[in-house]
């Protein structure tokens, strides 16, 4: 009995150390990721149950960097309202979770967001036969929104300002938006524009839908992790930020081996074949070697899951790299 | 029934028995019935032809309308063929089944749930089945199912541990389901007695609990169990996510359990207890033994009511992140592969919910059947 009672208390009590996170992560074995119960593109468990998806991404390129093996996290399914809790009591070590980087979430809820993987904005999706083709137009509309994110807050403070009245019809989930929305029991659904492709794609007949050219926010998405501990927070960043140096360097999950030779001292220090940087985030030095071999760089990402030839067709824009025109920018390797 | 022998010159009485006798007695009873029923017909006329043909006739199983195996959404007939008439695509199904059962359990380690389903048919045998031979020990399992299922499902013992978010669908579903409204009936008994008790403290402290639980929905107590809870654990203490809602959906149950077999115990006559306390038997002996079984016995339909209640209500695990049979389902819409066929998605969800909540409530008939939960009970 003594012994049943032991087991019972490992599985509803389990122990988390104080050591460091990365402590913690290597001991363990594997990382703990918080993601999307389901999110088009970003987040999503393929047939044989893999989690797959841009911010699933993120997650295996952390992994990739301590364990050199890309398969190692276990991912945690959070939504718009558990996800701050799940990662503030530990539950999770770091969350990919398509989450806006914003003042209060990163000083008052006490997080560390280490980067941006997807510069988003706040859009508009109507049906096309209601035949407006501005948001200020939308006066007396009922809205569908989903509770608990900051598009909430920016469609009240957008209507406001442009005088519009508007209905709320409020939602939990993407999948609950999108088939009010299809039903009719709402006119607009509000929510980031790369949200609103894949709720488009996701229409018997894409054509009968329009996404809005107002974008009314910011949502510089990221991922992020607990306040405190600088050290896990320089691996996930730095894990994030290899991605788009990668990209920025031509290194590919094809090339990356030949470019071990290659003449550029970037590409060299990148891929650990000069310097210790690896050593000074307590990493092997071939970290980003690694995360470019089994997860590839930010276009591959990108293309894979969510660019021009995925069903949710999203152009790179604001997210090229700032040499394409875009603003994506990471700081150099050295 | 009496004997007519007295009138035989008159007509015999029109029949109520038999197919004829049945329906115009039930159905055709007098003409608002009978436009009713003609109505229904009309619309069953409609409905079921067009279910069935999307569902079975037109419907993509493995291969679509040229043959091909069906890999993803493209092959679906519906959408190769925007024009043609096709119906669902079950390919998602089919492709997902282990997903929609398991979740992510390890392949390797399945046979372990496989196993822990079957002990739990073996386990609800002696409840179904008054007459089988052995019942006393069946209880005894029955009664230690929980533990042995968790040391199954869980790991331990030298088993694998398989931790708990890699549970899924159908494993969760019936896992919050089945825990919930096992531990909640006796929890439920125990607070129905406390809050009847004579004793203020222990009266007061059930009917606080009570009312209290009734009074915030089943989603405020999951929000507390996933956010407040940790937060009055020591640091570094972390409660398993799926441990916090099974405690969140039993106290939940029980305060819902308590008032129904209060209701029960209310509808027990006073003489009944006076008797029993007349050939002095104790508190509980009086409770276990002539109180408690009527209680229970007239409760039955309510009970079970609440249960399939419940049943029903784990679906809201999705709200904090936990993939349930609903969850996997809209996980699978997410994946851009099978995207869009969410009607093929939810049918099957909830063909599997009426599944079971049909047989509970079957069962809920056979119980009142056998126990003759009438009025006149004891009359027997």
């Amino acid at each position: 009995m003594k012994k049943l009672l032991s087991i019972f208390a490992v599985v509803a009590f389990a122990y988390t150390a104080n050591a460091g996170t990365l402590d913690d992560v290597k001991n363990r074995g594997f990382l703990k990721c918080g993601v999307t119960t389901g999110l088009i593109g970003f987040a999503a468990p393929d047939d044989a149950g893999n989690w797959a998806g841009f911010d699933v991404d993120v997650c295996r390129a952390v992994a990739a960097a301590i364990f050199g093996d890309s398969s190692k996290v276990e991912f945690t399914t959070t939504t718009g309202k558990s996800r701050f809790p799940t990662l503030a009591s530990g539950e999770i070590d770091m969350l990919a979770r398509n989450t806006t980087w914003t003042l209060s979430r990163d000083v008052n809820l006490g997080f560390e967001f280490v980067g941006v993987n997807y510069y988003d904005g706040q859009g508009f999706m109507i049906p096309s036969a209601l035949g407006v083709d501005d948001a200020t137009g939308l006066d007396g509309a009922t809205v569908c929104i989903q509770t608990g994110t900051t598009t909430e807050l920016n469609l009240a403070d957008f209507f406001r300002a442009n005088g519009i009245g508007y209905e709320a019809l409020p939602i939990e989930t993407n999948d609950e938006a999108r088939e009010n929305l299809f039903a009719g029991r709402c006119d607009v659904y509000t929510t980031d524009a790369s949200g609103l492709s894949a709720t488009r794609a996701q229409a018997d007949d894409p054509d009968k839908w329009v996404v809005l050219p107002n974008i009314i926010s910011k949502e510089p998405l990221g991922p992020l992790v607990r306040h405190g501990d600088h050290q896990w927070g320089d691996v996930v960043r730095w894990s994030l930020n290899t991605l788009i140096i990668a990209e920025e360097l031509g290194i590919n999950s094809s090339n990356v081996d030949d470019m071990k030779s290659s003449n550029i001292p970037e590409v060299l220090r990148v891929l650990g074949v000069e310097g210790g940087y690896g050593e000074m985030l307590e990493l092997s030095n071939d970290f980003a070697y690694n995360i470019i071999k089994q997860v590839g760089n930010y276009s591959e990402s990108f293309d894979r899951n969510i660019g021009p030839d995925t069903p949710l067709g999203i152009g790179r824009n604001l997210n090229a790299l700032w040499t394409d025109g875009g603003i994506l920018y990471a700081p150099p390797f050295r | 029934m009496e004997n007519n022998s007295n009138f035989e010159t008159r007509k015999p009485p029109v029949a109520t028995t038999g197919i004829l006798g049945w329906c115009r007695l039930h159905l055709f009873s007098n003409w608002v019935n009978s436009l009713i029923t003609l109505l229904v017909i009309y619309f069953l006329y409609q409905l079921i032809p067009w279910f069935l043909d999307w569902s079975v006739f037109s419907a993509d199983f493995w291969t679509n309308y040229k043959g091909e195996l069906i890999v993803d959404r493209t092959f679906c007939s519906r959408v190769a063929d925007p024009k043609g008439d096709h119906g669902a695509c079950w390919a998602i199904i089919i492709v997902r089944f282990y997903q929609f059962m398991y979740g992510f359990y390890p392949s390797e380690q399945v046979w372990r749930v496989n196993l822990t389903y079957f002990l739990l048919v073996v386990a609800l045998l002696p409840l179904l089945i008054e007459k089988i031979p052995g019942r006393k020990h069946l209880i005894k399992f029955t009664i230690a199912f929980p533990i042995v299922a968790f040391i199954l499902l869980y790991g331990g013992f030298g088993f694998q541990v398989i931790p708990t978010n890699k549970w899924g669908g159908l494993l969760v579903t019936l896992v919050l389901g089945v825990f919930g409204i096992a531990i909640a009936f006796p929890l439920g008994i125990l607070l129905a007695l406390g809050r009847r008790s004579q004793l203020p403290v222990i009266s007061m402290f059930c009917t606080l609990f009570i009312e209290f639980i009734r009074g915030v929905p089943l989603i405020t107590l999951l929000f507390f169990g996933m956010v407040m809870l940790p937060l009055f654990l020591p640091e570094g203490l972390n409660l398993d996510g799926l441990v916090r809602v099974l405690v969140a959906v039993t106290l939940f149950q029980a305060a819902y359990m308590a008032e129904v077999i209060r209701g029960g115990l209310q509808a027990i006559p006073r003489g009944q207890y006076e008797a029993a306390q007349s050939v002095g038997l104790s508190y509980w002996q009086m409770n276990r033994k002539i109180i408690l079984p009527q209680a229970i016995r007239i409760s039955i339909p309510s009970i079970v009511n609440t249960s399939i209640g419940l049943f029903k209500d784990t679906t809201l695990v999705i709200i904090i992140g936990l993939l349930d049979l609903l969850g996997i389902g809209r996980g699978a819409l997410a994946d851009a592969t099978w995207m869009g066929l969410s009607n093929e998605v939810y049918v099957f969800v909830a063909l599997v919910f009426f599944i079971f909540t049909f047989s509970m409530s079957r069962y809920s008939l056979y119980l009142e059947k056998k126990l003759k939960t009438g009025i006149n009970m004891g009359a027997d």
